[in-house]
């Protein structure tokens, strides 16, 4: 436990000064309320908000570990939610519209791993397809029109609560904590990662890669399809135009901010999740403190520069002739070594 | 024994003129010189930002940043014609030292890190959207003299057809970068690079210099585009061409360049932005076909694309270890 809080604490710092940042502009931002069953505030609202890219992000997470990238996710969250709205739209219910909608991801995902474990195509290409033709299939779906619908029990999903709590916020908090168990509980993390590191290796240990690489990227899909859920839910209506458009840059972003490396390997699930909070913090904090909103890509762009000089291999190596030069014969950090 | 190397290009080629049959078939109409005027200048912006694209490609890179950088290139020129006095050429001049010089800070930063390019242009797309933002959150109108005369230049082709001036500006940049690809040291240290780094640096490339020299070409095809991009809609605006970065690689890919690097062909790119304008003007033709139908095509001729070559790439690896065995 305190090594895995050891491990954290970058990330868990950087949330900290941004959340003591934003109070100082905005001194109610920690501040708590029940209201109507309910609880509402700043740190609710971010908890909520930055659902659908945590979301992602714990797919991400695991795609990019086995030195992947699924750009398609975003259009993934398009299609599911133009599949669930059409469900009920056709008076397929609440357990139809769901279903229907977490297959779609699943079968997205099926698409997108086969074209890689099997066809063998780069990742980022693969996953290129399912992006550009994805809106125009979602656009089929709902017939080029914002499909609207009125159904209480599937609006739950966006704006209810369970035990006070937004739905949004508990679905991810759920999901993440079942993925970061399944993956460390099991020898299934280790697994992704050795893929990461050298999939022929790990082939030829007796891994079965193609098999979990296809899995990996269906985790993907499915984790689109619940961002997508939850944002149709939450507008009560499937636009697919703009549902989930960008979301998958964020969602990368969330890992590497995370500290995980784009070329596989090691992997965290929690520090992603504390990634995609950073980023909901920062975008509703600038909001609350007053700041005009122009300023919001600036500080992330500020932000994955610095990370960017930390993570960096060459830097590392830097730092520990540094370090080496100055006699101080502690280990290195916890900064991976990508070896080329 | 014709180079495999060139099988996607012709491939690329054929598909088009196959396009370009059917749609004559459909629509005999469209084979005039006033679709083909239109079709030079709708993608103007894009043929340009294709092509440093398509170098980015060659050697192995991404460039995330592009379409980001035409917002702001409009923004720039919007803003500055608006608050001083400066003649648009000059203008002109200080955007593309300023994207040239931001690519080239890509380039740099994706060498001395050693990180991937896919993370680093990925910021530099934050951070060009967000100083297009931090300029004007607004559209802003270009009512310039200057401005006016470039956007009503053009050649009038047989058959009333107009070559605009855009359309002309971005035929020559083609023509530039299969120069600078196919016919310059820079364009073979470029190639060296796609096809394998460690190997690049063995023979000799210097590759600091030519990374730095990639993003700063692509970052200097931006900049160009941009002014093309304001030209061509007489305004600027920090929310235009989201997204225009992956048009740009699908038109690479479809162009018949390889993602990893190390094989492809400038020209194909030209094909690439064609044939994905045809498609566009085809729907327009027909008037029933629905606009989300060009994402669905463009996307299955990638995954044609993208498929073709990996069965060519093994292919060859069949026919070399054949060989040696």
């Amino acid at each position: 436990m305190r090594r895995s809080l050891t491990a954290l604490a970058p990330q868990l710092i950087t949330l900290a000064a941004l959340v003591a940042l934003v109070s100082v502009f905005f001194p109610g931002f920690v501040e708590i309320r029940l209201i109507d069953g309910r609880m509402v505030g700043p740190i609710i609202d971010i908890l909520k908000r930055g659902a659908p890219v945590a979301l992602l992000a714990i797919g991400m997470t695991l795609v990019i570990a086995t030195r992947g990238i699924d750009l398609s996710v975003g259009t993934v969250m398009a299609i599911c939610g133009a599949v669930a709205a059409w469900s009920i739209d056709k008076g397929l219910g609440l357990g139809g519209a769901v279903a229907l909608a977490i297959a779609a991801g699943l079968v997205a995902g099926l698409w997108n791993g086969t074209l890689v474990a099997i066809i063998g195509i780069q990742p980022i290409v693969a996953t290129l397809i399912l992006m550009t033709a994805g809106r125009g299939i979602a656009q089929l779906i709902t017939e080029g029109r914002i499909l609207t619908f009125t159904h209480d029990g599937f609006s739950w999903f966006g704006s209810g609560t369970f035990l006070t709590v937004p739905v949004p916020a508990v679905i991810w908090v759920v999901t993440g904590i079942t993925v970061a168990l399944l993956m460390r509980r099991t020898a299934l993390g280790l697994l992704v990662e050795s893929i990461g590191i050298n999939r022929r290796a790990s082939a030829l240990a007796g891994i079965n890669a193609t098999v979990l690489l296809i899995a990996v990227y269906m985790a993907s899909g499915l984790c689109a399809a619940l961002a997508g859920i939850i944002t149709a839910a939450d507008i009560r209506g499937a636009d697919a135009n703009n549902a989930g458009l960008w979301l998958e840059l964020d969602a990368i972003l969330a890992v590497v901010i995370g500290g995980n490396s784009l070329l596989g390997g090691r992997f965290s699930v929690a520090a992603s999740l504390l990634g995609a909070m950073i980023i909901q913090t920062i975008d509703t904090g600038i909001l609350l403190a007053g700041f005009p909103s122009e300023y919001n890509l600036v500080i992330k762009a500020a932000l994955v520069l610095v990370i960017l000089v930390l993570q960096s291999p060459r830097m590392a190596a830097e730092w520990t002739t540094w370090r080496a030069a100055r006699r101080e014969p502690k280990p290195a950090g916890r900064v991976q070594e990508d070896a080329q | 024994m014709t180079n495999p190397r060139l099988l996607p290009l012709f491939a690329t080629i054929a598909i088009f003129l196959v396009a370009c049959v059917i749609c004559y078939i459909q629509f005999p109409f469209m084979a005039s010189t006033r679709v083909l005027g239109n079709l030079l200048t709708d993608n103007a912006y894009l043929g340009i930002v294709a092509v440093g694209m398509t170098i980015v490609i060659l050697s192995g890179g991404i460039d995330l940043s592009v379409g980001s950088v035409i917002a702001f290139s409009g923004v720039f020129i919007a803003v500055l014609l608006r608050d001083t006095n400066l003649h648009p050429m000059i203008v002109f001049a200080l955007l593309l030292i300023v994207t040239t010089a931001f690519g080239a800070a890509m380039g740099g930063l994706i060498h001395v890190l050693a990180m991937p390019a896919f993370i680093v242009t990925l910021a530099g797309m934050f951070l060009a959207r967000g100083a297009a933002y931090m300029l004007t959150i607004d559209s802003v109108p270009i009512d310039d003299p200057f401005f006016e005369m470039l956007q009503k230049a053009y050649y009038l082709m047989p058959g009333k057809g107009r070559l605009t001036l855009i359309g002309v500006v971005m035929l020559i940049t083609v023509l530039v970068g299969m120069i600078v690809a196919h016919r310059t040291r820079f364009g073979a240290s470029v190639f060296a690079i796609g096809g394998g780094e460690q190997t690049a640096k063995l023979m000799g490339v210097k590759v600091a210099q030519t990374t730095v020299g990639i993003y700063a070409f692509s970052g200097f095809m931006a900049g160009l585009s941009g002014i093309v991009f304001s030209i061509y809609t007489g305004s600027g605006y920090p929310l235009a061409t989201v997204g225009t970065e992956l048009t740009a690689i699908a038109a690479v890919v479809i162009g018949g360049a390889i993602l990893s690097g190390g094989a492809g062909y400038v020209f194909g790119t030209l094909i690439g932005v064609l044939t994905m304008g045809l498609i566009q003007t085809y729907i327009v033709f027909d008037g029933s076909l629905s606009s989300w139908w060009t994402k669905i095509v463009i996307g299955a001729l990638l995954l044609l694309f993208i498929v073709l070559q990996k069965g060519l790439l093994r292919l060859s690896v069949a026919r070399l270890s054949g060989g040696t065995a």
